[in-house]
Formats: C-alpha cells, sequence, structure tokens
C-alpha cells in the first residue's frame, strides 16, 4: 500500500518536473510547463476529446445491449435460466483480456470472419479502424454493464409495474416513467467501469488501430518525457475523480 | 418476444469471439483467413513442446502465488482494522485501499517504473509480485470486509467474555467466518495476476509471464498459430474458476460481483 501510495504520488509529482531538451534527463524543478504544452498542443487536445468521445459511445453501446439480457434475466426468466445466464455472462470476465482482444484482432482482419459474413450483402467490415475499436470495448466491457444492471433490476417492486399498468400506462410508457428512473443509479454504476476502463485502456487501441487515445500517448512519450505522460495522466484521473463524485451523489454506489 | 431476442443477440456477442478464437485453435494453416479450409491438431504438438510457453506459465503461477499469498495477509489485516477497530485515519485507508482498482492500470504501471528505476530496484519477479499485489489486496480487502461488516462485533466480545484470549478467538470465532469469502477473494486474486498484462509491462523486465508472452508474440504472423492454441486454453482454464465460485456460493451473483468489483484492476 505504501509502495503504491508513495509510487501514485512521485508520479503526481513528476508531472510539475522538466525534460531536458538535451539530455532528455528529468529534471526536478518546479514547472507548469507540461501542463501548458498540453493545453497548447492541438494533437494532445485531439486524443484526449477523441478518448473521451469513445468512452461515451462504448457507454451508450454497452447500456443498449446490456439492457435487454439484464432485464430477461431479472424479470422474466426462471430461476434456472436465470442462474445459467448469470454464468453465461460473468464467465468471459475471467477469460483473458488479450485472449478476447486478440480473437477479435482476427475478426476484424481482411480475410477475418466480419468480412466474409458481411460480404454476401455487400458490405465491409469496420476493419482495424476507430469503429473496430468501439466495437473491441463494447465487448470487453460489457459483463461490467450487464451486472449491476441485473442487480438493479431484479430490486423492482413488481407492484409498481403493476401499479402503473393497473393506472392505464402503456409498457413503453412504464418503462419510461418507472422503470428507467429505477435503474438509473445502476445504469450509472455500470458506466463507471465503462468510461474509466475505456479511458485508460493502452493495449486494445495499440492492437486494433493505429489512432492515438489517450493510453496509447502516455505509453508512447513515457521514455522521452516522463513528465509530460505524467501530466498526461491527470486527464483521465481529473475526469474519473469527477465522475466518482457525480455517482456518488447519484446514488450509484450502492449498486457497485 | 422481442426482448427474448435482444437477449440472444446479446449473449451471441458475448460468445461468438471466443467460438471463432477456439477454432482457429484447430487451423493448419499459418495464415488467420476464414472460412478456415483444413483442421488439424498439430499446433498442439508445437505449443506443448514450447519452452518459452513452459517458463511463462511457471513464472506466472509462481506471482500469481506470490501476489495472492501477500494478498491474503496484507488483505485480512487491512479488513480486520477498518471493521473491528476505530482509529485516526481509518476512512482515509477505506478509500485509499480501492484507489488501485479505481484508477487505470497504466497510471499503476508508471507510477510503479518510476519508482522502482528510482530506488535502483531490478525488474524481475519481485516487482512483478508487487506489481500484482496492489490490486490483489483489494480484492481480498473487499471479500473479507463484506463478510465482518455482516458478522457481528459481538460475537468476538462473546468469545472473549468467556475467556478466550484474541489467538483463540481469531482462531475459532473470526477465521471460520472468513474462510469462505477468503477462499473467493484468493481465487480471484490469483485468477487477476494470472492474467494481468497492464500493469506487469511496466514491471517485468525481460520477464515473460504467460500474458507478456502472449502479447510479444501477438506481432509475430509466424507464431500466431500457437497464439491460438494457448487461447483456447486459457478459455478453457476460465470455467474452472467460475465453477469453483459458483460451489463455493451456490449464489451466482456473489461470485459475479467481486469479479465486478475485481477485474477493473487488471485494466
Amino acid at each position: 500500500m505504501v509502495v503504491y501510495l508513495g509510487s501514485l504520488f512521485v508520479l503526481l509529482l513528476a508531472a510539475f518536473w522538466e525534460t531536458n531538451e538535451f539530455t532528455a534527463e528529468v529534471v526536478h524543478t518546479f514547472t507548469l510547463d507540461n501542463f501548458r504544452t498540453l493545453w497548447e498542443r492541438d494533437v494532445y487536445r485531439d486524443v484526449a476529446w477523441r478518448t473521451i468521445k469513445m468512452a461515451a459511445l462504448v457507454t451508450v453501446a454497452d447500456a443498449v445491449l446490456a439492457f435487454p439480457i439484464a432485464y430477461y434475466m431479472a424479470r422474466v426468466a426462471s430461476p434456472r435460466a436465470r442462474n445459467l445466464l448469470l454464468v453465461a455472462v460473468v464467465m468471459p470476465l475471467w477469460a483473458s483480456y488479450l485472449v478476447k482482444t486478440y480473437a477479435w484482432r482476427t475478426m476484424l482482419a481482411n480475410q477475418g470472419i466480419l468480412n466474409w459474413a458481411l460480404d454476401p450483402i455487400g458490405l465491409n467490415g469496420p476493419g482495424y479502424s476507430t469503429t473496430g475499436l468501439w466495437l473491441v470495448f463494447t465487448y470487453l466491457w460489457l459483463p461490467f454493464m450487464i451486472l449491476p444492471l441485473y442487480a438493479g433490476l431484479e430490486r423492482i417492486q413488481p407492484s409498481l409495474l403493476e401499479a402503473s399498468a393497473d393506472l392505464g400506462a402503456r409498457p413503453g410508457r412504464t418503462f419510461l416513467r418507472v422503470v428507467l428512473p429505477l435503474v438509473f443509479p445502476a445504469l450509472v454504476a455500470g458506466s463507471l467501469f465503462t468510461f474509466s476502463l475505456t479511458l485508460g485502456d493502452y493495449i486494445a487501441p495499440g492492437l486494433i488501430t493505429s489512432e492515438q487515445f489517450i493510453g496509447t500517448v502516455i505509453y508512447s512519450i513515457r521514455g522521452q518525457a516522463l513528465p509530460l505522460a505524467a501530466a498526461y495522466t491527470m486527464v483521465p484521473i481529473t475526469i474519473m475523480v469527477v465522475y466518482l463524485l457525480i455517482a456518488r451523489r447519484l446514488g450509484a454506489f450502492e449498486n457497485l | 418476444m422481442l426482448l427474448r431476442l435482444g437477449a440472444l443477440a446479446t449473449l451471441a456477442f458475448i460468445y461468438v469471439p471466443l467460438v471463432v478464437i477456439g477454432l482457429y485453435a484447430f487451423n493448419a494453416n499459418v495464415t488467420q483467413g476464414w472460412p478456415i479450409e483444413d483442421f488439424s491438431t498439430r499446433w498442439w504438438r508445437v505449443a506443448y513442446e514450447d519452452e518459452a510457453i513452459r517458463d511463462a506459465i511457471v513464472l506466472s503461477v509462481v506471482a500469481a502465488l506470490g501476489a495472492t499469498a501477500i494478498a491474503l495477509v496484507l488483505g485480512t489485516l487491512a479488513s480486520l482494522a477498518v471493521s473491528r477497530y476505530e482509529f485516526f485515519g481509518r476512512d482515509t485507508i477505506s478509500f485509499l485501499v480501492l484507489l488501485p482498482i479505481a484508477l487505470p492500470g497504466i497510471i499503476t504501471g508508471l507510477s510503479l517504473q518510476a519508482t522502482f528505476q528510482n530506488a535502483g530496484i531490478a525488474f524481475g519477479l519481485l516487482t512483478i509480485i508487487v506489481g500484482h499485489a496492489t490490486f490483489c489486496i483489494v480484492v481480498v480487502y473487499n471479500n473479507a470486509l463484506a463478510r465482518l461488516r455482516r458478522v457481528a462485533g459481538s460475537f468476538e466480545e462473546a468469545s472473549a467474555d468467556l475467556g478466550a484470549d484474541s489467538w483463540q478467538t481469531f482462531r475459532h470465532v473470526t477465521f471460520p467466518a472468513l474462510r469462505t469469502p477468503l477462499l473467493a477473494g484468493s481465487l480471484l486474486a490469483f485468477a487477476l495476476s494470472f492474467d494481468e498484462v497492464v500493469v506487469t509491462i511496466f514491471t517485468s523486465g525481460a520477464q515473460q509471464t504467460l500474458p507478456i508472452w502472449i502479447f510479444a508474440n501477438l506481432s509475430r504472423p509466424r507464431e500466431l498459430p500457437i497464439v491460438n492454441v494457448v487461447a483456447l486454453v486459457l478459455i478453457l482454464a476460465s470455467t474452472i474458476p467460475v465453477y469453483v465460485a459458483q460451489r463455493l456460493s451456490r449464489d451466482p451473483t456473489a461470485a459475479a460481483a467481486p469479479a465486478a468489483a475485481g477485474a477493473g484492476a487488471k485494466q
């Protein structure tokens, strides 16, 4: 614990150091230049913005994909089927992250199964593009969305849905006005995972596309410019801290 | 009906990639085209005889055992301290312990690497274990703490009133209550450590754990058939902890919750 916190502190401190331009050595003098560089250079802003957009889109896709199966498990399935489905959802969480990313790399390849399946209807797979990466992230973090959503849906009293129907609401209206507000904290809890995991990842982007993201940039500049890399980590750290504070406000922590 | 279709679609989305990679493990060709033209088991033999893989597996197991052992001791102690005693900084500790899984792994990795470098510690088994222990501790701590919150401290007080010293109380009262969550916690810690790549890249130096071996070989097209075999073996192996967790708890959500809480660590 001490090692971890100490290391974290050193990293935070390193964000205020500078790199000697001639020797590439880290000089321990206090400076805000790293943050100014990050702010003024378009590349860093573009990459940060692209990463945040990606995290948001992954979160939305996961929520859409997770809802039907979570709802089915919580409210429709028999106890036996529910049990099986839960195991089916949990199992991939234990499977290696690298193996899953690699599986997608194979599927997205030019000669891969996606292009093969889409070819008869005249379409092309996303290939090694940002869209391809979006699919991979959506896939990787999906169970993290399904599980809190399932727990949240299971807690809703059936009588509330019946009451809504008795009062004349159609299923769509009941869903919008009763179910959705009740599971919202669970949705936020799930989004904590999908969002933060996407923000910091550098392996999946590196394996799937040549497009740069916060994680890949930190990884590639850490050798020559550790202070700048350290300063860049402040972006995901700040976003996650703010996100955590908002989530706590919304009551998402009870749903973790 | 629509709901069932949606649920099925999501389930298919989850499993198609795993099945596809499983089929590739029996692909006779070196190229990874689809559809697979010739099936063969020849790469299994090659993978089985590969010494680098064997070394990587041994290193991964040793590192995972080491990290789990550290996590068991420190995680249990931390959970006992936080749940049973009032002390200065208690809330801070319970928050700080969670940090390694709340922050992206690249930050943990980068900061540990910088620290080890500055301290002049050589990268190797020791640094791998320390890196893994940061998030393994959280997993054990969380599992133990959840149980300790439900088991009232009054049991321990009763034990003390009946004349047991603190060791006897731990041995006969606290520990039996903690056995299942500690088992579940170490299972998860072991699995997370065995699979970890994000932090390990920063702390392993020249050593190759199994995930690092996979990562290094993904960029070598000629090695991909062997990677496929290893991938399928790892997918099949991941059913073991699911099965054990099921047996341990009889309640799949109990196995799911720590997995969800802990798996954030590996990223």
